[in-house]
């Protein structure tokens, strides 16, 4: 811990002494989620997001592997065993739409982790490590949700599985062996269910260990900060706990209840009905979309339409989809601004929030709209932009925009932001 | 330093009533998401139960109409076998004349058998030693030295009412709870 | 480097979208329109009010069973009902007499006990309805080359669901001349039945249902909305037999979670109190 006025973990139980010396478990959680952990003061609500995707995950692994006790992996029965936990299991409805709109409630809150860092600029130094950490977290629980998705083998399941897996087809040479390498087969089957689901077994537990790499690489440099400014002294902090252990309990209490509300009032609202209808091989739905998490990627993949000479138009959309979010792997390098949060850089703040977010609300309504026109052609506008903004507009915008004045220190902007309420009152 | 009054709660703290209020706040909130941690682990810990399927296949009717006398038949129960056996009157006899105080788990026949239906012995397949399933109901298969069932992982003996003789098993096998509901019907659970 | 390499990638993927949103606009504007029958006529499902709608939805029992005894005299005919066991009739109000007597009147796949072949038996609670077609080829035999879906699910596999059957129950009609003046090609084929709230507007069912075809034992109405109002809301039932258990559940949960998060937001408020931030 790099600040020298953190509290120290200083046991005075006798057991807890005892236990510092063998184990010290209880002064790593101390020092990580503890007093031992200073914070900058001025930390707001986009703040509280992190701590949500971490308790998300911890819902989605306990109710996911009570679900895989009565869940049986297999072409034959793998709908009707989802049913029977819907039907017979005790609480088996509940685990069941706790852990379907858990992963949604999982991307919705990294989705604003994300977002919250392109606003502040969170990847630049000194934390691209935790950036990057964070990325790989993010193609982890995007592989872990497709494959359980498919696990349910209803109608929207099998299909995404074959549309998904045949996205690799489009490699030359090497796709289709490729596809049918990873599917065990011609079709998504037995042996695709199966590796499936012993895959989306083990990678939450993947997930997590990213997870602590991420939060130890945290705490090299210390949380970042809405101002940007880097922590300079003991005022500009508050020890973690007792302060904001009660602000992300305030906010974990008021994620359940819009989360539980999902759960127990419209747990189907964010899934596709089709995904109620047995697999079969043999019929594909009208619509084959992904869940709604995937629609912006998706809506990438769709976009290209045109050969580019010799390169087809469908390896241009995989290659693209996979881009989209390869993209964010380069940003701490991308963007060369001295300044983080764009507060303080007035261009790049109009281009995330009139450019970036039209453009992204769109590719989310756009990834879930049939592909007929004129959808295809508004998505290949805000995909352009997509692309443009990370490679074209940060680069540039970086370089050139005319910043505004930084604080010299969290509490000056903090004690600043208080002498101007207390004035405008 | 005036920085000195804004962080420190105790400077800044008036009156004692006060603290004691924002306290009970903080307990308050701390105790309630206990609570709801507890409350949590109730359908966490109940998935594990029998499942309603389960449950509803927990009784089994068996027509007995068909046993002769000196046959038993394997019937499943709760996915374990269930030992349905019409003894003849020879074995009623010699389940009759033992001493039943010199039994390890004393019971007579008549205790073990329905009033009127002394000759159909019910019980379950599953030794009360370490739960093999005892031979002896099959046709033509080792009775044990007593004439009724013989485990042979660890060599317990039973007797012609099932009763525990030789061999480690402490009970006699199981009578499950059951009626006739009919004179050849038997619904058992 | 990255930057250079970055802006050359940016310019590729934004530049070739654009040159194919160019000519796609160009190819969408400058070619005439094609309009389907589907498009046109389809409609979507009527309004549908059912006692299980909303957050403090729950079963009207007697409309589920009146739905139930429609499904038993018409629907079984031709749909099977997989998820769905004579057990789960209980929560219908049926006693376990009743159910039992019920089961029985179902005849399910069963084995021979002497000579160990197929047959029939009758149904105990703890079966599962049959199914009226031995496999898929049966079924698309008997059914002009069609197989009737299962029907135990069929309220959460389709949009607005309940909607969606009632609607269909009573949406058969002699196609309208509109649509055969402007789409010649689109008329019924021989076998097949117009109905404008299935997705392409010609099935194979048949219209199943017409006034007075159930008679209720207490003699609830049995014209044809009716009906089909019962049997949505029996098969509402069928996809999801916990739903009234998941509403009496979720109140108080929420409930509780509001209270606890306005707690804790005044927690956070005390724990806050001198630190300006």
């Amino acid at each position: 811990m790099s600040f020298p006025w953190a509290n120290h973990y200083q046991p005075t139980n006798p057991f807890m002494r005892w236990m510092d010396e063998k184990l010290p478990l209880p002064r790593l959680v101390y020092n990580a989620i503890g007093s031992g952990y200073p914070v900058p003061r001025n930390l707001n609500y986009w703040w509280n997001f992190g701590v949500l995707a971490g308790f998300c995950l911890v819902i989605q692994i306990v109710t996911g592997v009570i679900l895989a006790m009565h869940y049986a992996p297999n072409a034959l029965v793998a709908f009707d065993s989802t049913e029977h936990i819907m039907r017979d299991v005790n609480w088996g409805w509940m685990l069941r739409y706790a852990h379907a709109n858990g992963a949604s409630a999982f991307f919705v809150v990294v989705y604003t982790h994300i977002f919250r860092g392109f606003l502040f600029s969170s990847y630049k130094a000194p934390r691209e490590m935790i950036w990057l950490l964070g990325v790989v977290i993010f193609l982890l629980m995007m592989a872990t949700a497709f494959m359980g998705y498919v696990l349910p083998w209803g109608q929207m399941s099998f299909w995404g599985a074959k549309v998904i897996t045949g996205l690799f087809g489009a490699i030359p040479l090497v796709g289709e062996p490729l596809q049918i390498w990873l599917l065990g087969g011609f079709a998504p089957d037995n042996a695709a269910l199966n590796r499936f689901f012993s895959l989306h077994f083990l990678l939450p537990f993947v997930i997590a260990g990213v997870v602590i790499l991420h939060i130890w690489a945290l705490h090299i440099p210390g949380s970042s900060n809405p101002t940007g400014v880097e922590v300079k002294q003991e005022s500009d902090t508050v020890p973690f706990h007792p302060y904001y252990t009660a602000k992300d309990g305030f906010g974990l209490a008021a994620f359940l209840v819009i989360y539980t509300a999902f759960v127990f009032f419209m747990p189907n609202a964010l899934g596709h009905p089709d995904n109620y209808i047995p697999a079969n091989p043999l019929s594909t739905p009208a619509h084959i979309v992904p869940e709604w998490y995937f629609w912006p990627f998706y809506a990438i993949l769709r976009a290209f339409t045109f050969d580019f000479f010799f390169v087809p138009a469908k390896l241009l959309g995989v290659l693209a989809m996979f881009a989209a979010i390869l993209v964010w792997f380069f940003l701490p390098w991308l963007d060369t601004s001295p300044v983080r949060s764009s507060r303080y850089r007035p261009l790049l703040r109009k281009f995330i929030w009139f450019g970036f977010v039209p453009c992204m609300a769109a590719l989310f309504y756009l990834g879930g709209a049939p592909a007929e026109e004129p959808y295809v052609m508004f998505s290949q506008l805000a995909a352009a932009y997509y692309f443009a903004h990370f490679l074209i507009i940060l680069p540039i915008v970086s370089m050139i925009e005319k910043t505004k004045p930084l604080p010299n220190s969290i509490t000056e902007a903090v004690l600043a932001k208080h002498g101007e309420t207390a004035a405008a009152e | 330093m005036a920085e000195a009054t804004i962080d420190n709660p105790a400077l800044a703290d008036g009156d004692e009533g006060g603290v004691r209020r924002r306290d009970f706040i903080e307990i308050a909130a701390v105790s309630f998401g206990g609570v709801g941690a507890l409350a949590t682990l109730y359908p966490l810990i109940s998935q594990m139960a029998p499942s309603k399927d389960v449950l509803a296949e927990s009784s089994t009717e068996v027509d007995v109409s068909a046993i002769q006398p000196g046959q038993a038949i394997k019937a499943v129960f709760r996915k374990q076998p269930l030992f349905v056996r019409r003894l003849t009157p020879k074995e009623i006899a010699e389940a009759n004349a033992v001493d039943v105080g010199s039994l390890r788990d004393p019971q007579t026949l008549e205790e073990r058998t329905k009033e009127g239906h002394a000759d159909m012995l019910i019980t379950m397949g599953v030794c009360t030693h370490l739960g093999c399933v005892p031979l002896g109901a099959g046709e033509g298969e080792v009775k044990g030295e007593f004439g009724g069932y013989f485990c042979p992982c660890h060599g317990s003996h039973y007797d012609t009412a099932a009763r525990i003789r030789k061999g480690p098993a402490p009970l006699n096998l199981q009578v499950p709870e059951y009626e006739f509901t009919s004179e050849t019907t038997v619904k058992v659970g | 480097m990255v930057r250079l390499i970055g802006i050359l990638v940016g310019i590729f993927f934004s530049g070739w979208l654009l040159v194919t949103l160019a000519v796609g606009f160009f190819t969408w504007a400058s070619e005439p329109k094609v309009e389907t029958a589907e498009h046109v006529f389809h409609e979507h499902p009527k309004e549908l009010h059912l006692a299980s709608d909303g957050p403090f939805g729950h079963f009207d029992l007697q409309q589920v069973q009146r739905g139930y005894k429609v499904y038993k005299e018409v629907c079984s005919a031709c749909h099977s009902l997989r998820h769905v066991a004579f057990r789960d009739l209980e929560q219908l109000g049926y006693s376990e007499a009743q159910v039992k007597a019920e089961a029985a009147m179902w005849q399910v796949p069963g084995i021979d006990p002497v000579t160990g072949e197929a047959t029939t038996r009758p149904g105990t609670p703890t079966d599962y309805f049959p199914k009226p077609f031995a496999n898929d080829v049966a079924a698309r035999a008997a059914n002009n080359n069609a197989i009737p879906p299962d029907l135990s699910l069929m309220a959460k596999a389709r949009h607005n669901g309940a909607a969606y059957v009632y609607s269909l129950l009573t949406g058969y009609q002699e196609q309208p001349e509109a649509l055969l003046t402007e789409f010649p090609e689109a008329k019924t084929p021989d076998g097949l039945h117009y109905n404008p709230y299935f997705a392409n507007l010609n099935l194979a069912m048949a219209k199943p249902l017409s006034d007075g075809q159930v008679d209720f034992d207490d003699g609830s109405p049995n014209d044809l909305d009716s009906m089909s109002q019962d049997v949505a809301a029996f098969l509402v039932w069928t996809a999801e037999p916990t739903l009234a258990k998941r509403h009496q559940t979720g109140w108080p949960v929420v409930l509780f979670l509001i209270i606890l998060t306005v707690l804790s937001y005044l927690a956070y408020r005390n724990v806050w109190r001198n630190k300006e931030h």
